[in-house]
């Protein structure tokens, strides 16, 4: 299991091929199942043409790590990594990244949902928007997953 | 005791401070801290953490601890 919080542009193909060769295990995983979240150029109408995202240095890492954990111990999963950017990004850029191995498929798609769902719903990061006429906003809340709920019950 | 505070995204802007030291005398919880840092009553969509988790006001604290209010999250 590994999360990384970073500042620098992240290219989350070469996150999972670099994490699959250094440190995965070759030919025991059947799949990987990979989320990446990307920045979008509009929200609730308005065009948005930059965004900072902000965390709380320390406690953002510790409650990805209980999720990533939690997908592990709920989920015949195999290893689990997520990789967030923080600081100022433009849009199409990714912002977040979350793989999850397995032998089998389910059992991936199943534990990668729930990482994004509740990463979403519990790490503490914040955006704040530039739009396209410079008016910053902060991002009040995130939209949220229908599945976000029950995602694990259903899969237990 | 002295408490560490903290304040994020929004709610640093409109406290205008990313941080600050509160001194409590006998037994705090996290309101008592709000009422030290601020003469406003503490928005309701605000979350508290005291030493990185989640929280509320009613947390009875002790020296050092570092308490952090924040506005909902929007990572992801």
């Amino acid at each position: 299991m590994k999360v990384v919080v970073q500042h620098e542009a992240l290219d989350p193909y070469k996150e999972i091929k670099h994490h699959e060769d250094t440190v995965l295990e070759s030919g025991k995983h059947g799949g990987v199942v990979s989320f990446v979240g990307t920045m979008r150029d509009f929200n609730d109408g308005e065009d948005v043409s930059a965004m900072n995202l902000d965390h709380y240095p320390g406690m953002t890492e510790k409650h990805i790590e209980a999720v990533c954990q939690e997908a592990m111990d709920g989920w015949d999963v195999m290893d689990v990594l997520v990789v967030h950017r923080v600081g100022d990004m433009y849009p199409s850029d990714p912002i977040v990244l979350v793989a999850v191995w397995s032998a089998h498929r389910a059992s991936a798609f199943d534990a990668c949902r729930y990482v994004i769902n509740y990463l979403k719903e519990r790490a503490p990061f914040w955006k704040c928007e530039v739009t396209t006429e410079g008016k910053k906003h902060w991002v009040e809340h995130n939209s949220k997953d229908p599945g976000v709920a029950e995602s694990r019950e259903k899969s237990a | 005791m002295e408490i560490d505070v903290k304040f994020f995204a929004s709610l640093r802007e409109r406290m205008g401070r990313t941080s600050d030291k509160v001194t409590l005398e006998g037994e705090a919880t996290v309101s008592d801290v709000w009422g030290q840092v601020s003469s406003e009553p503490m928005p309701g969509n605000i979350l508290v953490a005291v030493n990185k988790e989640y929280t509320d006001l009613s947390q009875v604290l002790k020296n050092g601890d570092e308490v952090a209010f924040f506005p909902p999250v929007t990572g992801g």
